[in-house]
């Protein structure tokens, strides 16, 4: 087929809406046939994935409740992901986020002050914040590609996060899991909705997504951001520092991330446990394409993704949809998505052929 | 020469091509006769690189019919083209810099390597065109890497060869032999287009000229006996606008200088600058004559701040009087120094972002922002005003940067770029891609400017320009600066023997 | 057997995983490319080269499966990389995802099953040799892909190939107008890339390590990525890193068995550290990254 891309004179506003829900229904369309080709029940799995997250009170709680960390690491990255600095290591702090906030806890197992699930988010935010800002320290002192090191980080993470729990903070009373022992309730978030897991973190992410989308829609902090990602010489030509671009970028996407991780071992987990991320920090990467990177849609690209988790759990169990399926509906929805969103900027046209 | 009874080498008929709504080119009829040198005459935008794409296969006509040596051709590639016998010299040359000259030849013309740099030195022996197959492109001159885009089309025994704009990168003295080149190729049978804005050299060069305007034919003629008077009516649809009024400049204390400037940029093909020494004083306008990548954009980037000096060495660049080496662009801003690049789209404006977004780049804390928030209403009225004061010719504010041409997205940024009122004004290539009558208001608004008293640094490629609005000048060469040169007692040539190192030579010599 | 023979025997193998991945990475880069989903082909070739060789016995067809399987998961990330200049970073990240979870369902059945390796090839009186003997005697992979190294530094220094890929990836504008078929080289660079990283898993899951795991790739495709820019886009040099990363993931093993109380955490890590201070002493050097970096690299090519 022999196409050419048109460049709109402005971008298309109903494309950029349009755009996430043609690549939810083609990756819909291509699941379908993957799942079936293993031997799935592919329309029960596609379906069971699709509408049982909606379908009862205590699977929705339970998608807020994953939408929480979602939407406040896909905020964080997306404000990068604008700027041009591509943080892909949020998995690593949140790692660090759940290890620093877990520190209080593991270290003091009878304080009872109320101050303490706060003093740990504190603490989840600075270390998440560290972790990238090594990053960003390579990136701005030692010209070091970020994408690379903060991937980097993120594997490290997971050895520290090992080796805590197979040596120094393993619970002693804990049939040798890889795991703390539980926190103490003053460790643990407020509840958000009585009879749900739901806490104060999905409020965390709320006030998050005002404060992006103040900064990024109208600051001129978000403008500076946003000018040294899509233009650097006009960057440079206004004299925007990139330095700090990168600084400010990494160091909000790593408290964000960090916070994430403090929220979970404060929250559903109340301990700190090897699978504290479940692959929250790339999931994210995809929320914040798939909301345009723009604030408000990121809103609703989190409570899509959560839904696919909660939906992919529920498909594993009524359907045999193995785990590894989520990933592969992750992967497809954003290769979609970057296709579709080019229409966003583009207009498709028949080649045209040279006359005879 | 254009035989009377031969048939044309080329001709098109009725040749259209439109970029969505944008017509660049309605319905082109050309003739192209064996063993002549034809000149294709339009200022910018005026269609006539596209119409050269049709031709030589990069772009496909949407309408129309192309005829080489009578029959009816499509050439879909730029590989059908050469396979006819059409050879190209692209304006910004199609070289790479981190090949040879060999291997760039190779990239086009089939054989043996070892056969091929025989070829180059022999070739380059019988047209004036040497130049060392082994040489990294990085390394060469401007005028040698037009040889080496010359050469590789001569290598293929073209039959029509199209050079486009070929003598905008070249000093005077390089012209001359360029075109003694051309007409030994004509001689020997190989038609050639010209294409160029620049009359004189049509007239010394063509033996016939085809003119568009605004993507269509408006005349032809023998250029050998057509003032230029008239060629330039049929190029922009009226006579040319008058030239500026003469003022004298009165020059007061000196606002920008450089001294001991020394500087190795981050590029490893650009030369280093080496000892510059300049001042320009309010009430004046200063020109750095010289070819790119002689150290203009180290220079431009020194003096607006996009590159600073360790605090150190900050004293090598003064504003009024103070030290601001060390200081960032947006430092330097507020102290009173404006500046328009020579990229303006990607460096004086973002393309995807609406112009009233655009004025924020530079004139943010002129009332545009607020407590930390973007002011719209500010911002789109100072966009509002800077349209109508500029002649800005776009929808409006929210038009994206990217939507405009060339012509007046350079009236925007000068436009933004003059309202903040500044002391001194260090403009880059202020007419580059610039249609005749936009680059005429350009050129009269800085003379304006410097009647009000602002400094003014321009730098450019176009000598004629410089002529044209410079109090002083200087030539930059190999990241060095040449003496001031006052305009009224300097000539062309003179700048150009400055370009080329001839007169630096004489000058170290006599001193 | 001492360390060091131990280390200059095991070296070898351990390096080529990512010397295959690493060299089909650079040719991608080098046409003007950056394919971060490098981890995600590799697991897929593992994978479906490890299928195919517990169900076949056959490790030429195995190779060719994993092979394939890179390649084709190469060319989903060229549709909207190439078709729509879609940002890169974004497509490799998603095909590294896709590609990773596809691995994990087709290898699902196999967790944990191993299959029979590659013999090594004994050189006569060279594999005999003291010290170096044991370096000397490899497996006919780890001989193809060095061979394969030296190939490609040939052909990107003397053939009209190499130099077609080098414009494109330098100016690819400028290519297109003298009539250099761009989106074609990238897309041939691009599946090659693919099939590489892919016989890079394969070699990883049916000779290096015999055995099927979910994530038994471990990082090595980022390393790979990063292996492109520690030789600074030159092929040599990207090789010479492999070996380096080789040695030193032996060198992990020679360590545990010595005993030293070090957790075996630090050890895992060690790699990855590596990758983070290599790459800050070789990007640090500007001008060097400058004069190497491929100019286009990242960007959208259309016409």
């Amino acid at each position: 087929m022999q196409f050419d891309l048109i460049r709109r004179d402005r971008a298309s506003i109903s494309m950029a809406l349009l755009a996430p829900l043609l690549a939810l229904l083609a990756t819909g369309l291509v699941s379908w046939a993957i799942f079936a080709a293993i031997g799935t029940p592919a329309g029960l799995a596609l379906w069971t994935m699709a509408a049982s997250p909606f379908t009862n009170w205590y699977d929705f709680s339970e998608v807020l409740l994953k939408m929480a960390p979602l939407l406040l690491i896909a905020q964080g990255l997306a404000i990068g992901f604008r700027a041009r600095v591509f943080n892909i290591g949020a998995e690593g702090q949140l790692i660090l986020g759940a290890i620093f906030a877990s520190a209080l806890p593991v270290w003091f197992p009878g304080a009872t002050s109320p101050l303490l699930w706060p003093a740990m988010m504190v603490a989840g935010m600075a270390g998440g914040a560290f972790w990238a800002g090594i990053a960003a320290f390579w990136r701005t002192r030692l010209n070091a590609n970020e994408i690379l090191v903060t991937l980097m980080l993120s594997l490290i993470a997971v050895q520290v996060l090992n080796w805590l729990l197979l040596g120094p903070w393993k619970d002693p009373a804990g049939f040798n899991f890889p795991q703390t022992a539980m926190f103490q309730a003053q460790a643990l978030l407020p509840g958000l909705l009585p009879g749900t897991r739901v806490n104060i973190a999905l409020l965390f992410a709320s006030v998050a997504s005002v404060a992006a989308y103040i900064l990024m829609q109208r600051g001129v902090a978000g403008y500076r951001l946003v000018v040294t990602g899509t233009a650097p010489r006009a960057a440079g030509y206004a004299g925007f520092s990139a330095a700090r671009g990168v600084w400010l970028s990494l160091l909000i996407s790593g408290a964000a991330a960090g916070l994430a991780g403090a929220a979970e071992v404060a929250g559903p987990l109340g301990q700190l446990q090897r699978s504290v991320s479940q692959g929250y920090g790339f999931a994210a990467i995809i929320v914040a394409y798939l909301g345009g990177l723009h604030p408000l849609g990121i809103v609703v690209s989190s409570l899509v993704m959560s839904a696919l988790y909660i939906g992919g759990d529920n498909a594993a169990v009524f359907a045999d949809l193995p785990q590894a399926a989520v990933r592969v509906v992750q992967g497809l929805l954003l290769t979609f998505y970057l296709i579709a969103a080019t229409l966003v900027r583009y207009r498709i046209v028949r080649a045209r052929v040279a006359p005879a | 020469m254009a035989g009377g009874d031969a048939h044309p080498l080329l001709r098109l008929e009725g040749v259209s091509k439109s970029y969505g709504p944008v017509h660049a080119n309605r319905s082109v009829d050309l003739a192209v006769m064996p063993r002549s040198i034809h000149a294709i005459l339009g200022e910018n935008g005026a269609g006539k690189s596209t119409l050269m794409k049709m031709i030589y296969g990069v772009e496909t006509p949407d309408r129309g019919r192309i005829h080489w040596d009578g029959a009816p051709v499509a050439p879909a590639s730029p590989a059908e083209a050469r396979a006819l016998g059409i050879g190209m010299v692209f304006q910004h040359f199609s070289l790479f810099d981190t090949l040879t000259v060999l291997e760039n030849v190779a990239l086009v013309v089939p054989g043996k390597p070892r056969a091929l740099a025989a070829r180059i030195r022999d070739l380059g022996r019988d047209y004036g065109l040497e130049v060392n197959p082994d040489a990294r492109v990085h390394a060469l001159s401007v005028g040698e890497r037009q040889r080496v885009e010359i050469l590789r089309c001569l290598m293929l025994d073209p039959k029509l060869l199209i050079l486009d704009e070929p003598t905008a990168v070249l000093p005077p003295q390089m012209v001359a032999r360029l075109f003694d080149t051309l007409r030994a190729l004509r001689d020997r049978g190989v038609s050639i287009l010209f294409i160029s804005h620049k009359l004189d050299e049509i007239r010394a060069l063509c033996d016939t000229a085809t003119i568009l305007r605004d993507g269509v034919v408006t005349g032809r003629a023998d250029p050998r006996v057509t003032d230029t008077r008239t060629l330039a009516t049929m190029m922009i649809g009226r006579e040319m606008p008058s030239p500026l009024p003469a003022g004298t400049a009165k020059p007061g204390e000196v606002r920008l200088a450089l001294s001991a400037l020394d500087w190795t940029g981050p590029d490893p093909f650009a030369p280093p600058l080496e000892g510059i020494e300049l001042a320009v004083r309010a009430g004046e306008i200063v020109g750095i004559a010289g070819i790119s990548g002689n150290g203009q954009a180290d220079l431009a980037a020194l003096v607006s701040g996009e590159q600073v000096l360790p605090q150190a060495r900050s004293g090598a660049v003064a504003l009024d009087g103070a030290a601001i080496g060390h200081l960032g662009a947006e430092a330097r801003r507020k102290r009173g120094l404006a500046f328009v690049p020579e990229e303006r789209l990607g460096r004086g404006a973002i393309p995807e972002m609406a112009l009233w977004q655009n004025a924020v780049l530079t004139a943010h804390d002129r009332g545009l922002v607020r407590r930390g928030m973007i002011d719209r209403d500010a911002a789109t009225r100072f966009t509002e005003t800077c349209i109508a004061d500029f002649d800005v010719r776009t929808p409006g504010p929210h038009a994206e940067a990217g939507a405009l041409s060339g012509g007046n997205l350079q009236k925007f940024v000068m436009g933004r770029e003059i309202m903040l009122a500044p002391r001194v004004l260090l403009v880059q290539q202020p007419t580059w891609g610039v249609d005749v009558a936009a680059a005429a208001a350009i050129r009269r608004r800085l003379v304006e400017m410097r009647n009000a008293g602002c400094a003014i640094l321009v730098i450019s490629e176009e000598i004629e320009e410089l002529f044209e609005i410079c109090d002083r000048l200087h030539v930059l060469r190999a990241g060095r600066l040449s003496p001031s040169l006052a305009t009224p007692s300097t000539s062309a040539e003179e700048i150009g023997e400055w370009m080329i190192g001839a007169a630096e030579d004489r000058h170290a010599h006599a001193v | 057997m001492s360390p060091l023979e131990f280390i200059l025997a095991g070296t070898l193998a351990a390096a080529t995983p990512l010397l295959l991945a690493a060299l089909g990475e650079l040719v991608v880069e080098r046409s003007g490319v950056l394919n971060l989903g490098v981890e995600g082909m590799m697991a897929l070739g593992a994978a479906v080269a490890f299928i195919v060789s517990y169900h076949t016995g056959g490790h030429a067809l195995a190779f060719v499966a994993g092979a394939l399987a890179g390649m084709g998961a190469a060319l989903i990330f060229a549709v909207p990389v190439l078709m729509f200049r879609a940002n890169q970073v974004a497509a490799g990240l998603a095909l590294g995802i896709l590609a990773g979870g596809l691995s994990a369902l087709f290898g699902r059945p196999y967790e944990s099953l191993t299959v029979r390796a590659i013999p090594k090839i004994e050189i006569p009186l060279l594999s005999d040799l003291p010290i170096l003997g044991g370096m000397l005697t490899q497996d006919g992979v780890v001989w193809a892909s060095l061979a394969m190294a030296a190939l490609m530094a040939w052909a990107f220094r003397s053939t009209r190939l190499g130099w077609r890929i080098r414009a494109v990836g330098e100016n690819p504008a400028a290519a297109h107008a003298i009539g250099t078929p761009v989106l074609a080289i990238r897309a041939a660079c691009i599946a090659f890339g693919g099939a590489l990283a892919g016989l890079g898993g394969a070699y990883a899951a049916t000779v290096y390590t015999p055995l099927w795991a979910d994530g038994m790739i471990a990082g090595r495709g980022w390393i790979a990525v990063a292996l492109v820019v520690f030789g600074t886009w030159q092929t040599g040099r990207v090789a010479m890193g492999a070996i380096l990363f080789g040695a030193l993931s032996i060198g992990e093993l020679v360590v545990q068995a010595t005993g030293i109380a070090i957790p075996s955490q630090a050890l895992a890590a060690l790699p990855y550290l590596a990758t983070i201070v290599v790459l800050a002493l070789i990007s640090s050097n500007r001008a060097r990254m400058r004069l190497n970096s491929v100019a286009s690299l990242g960007e959208p090519f259309g016409r």
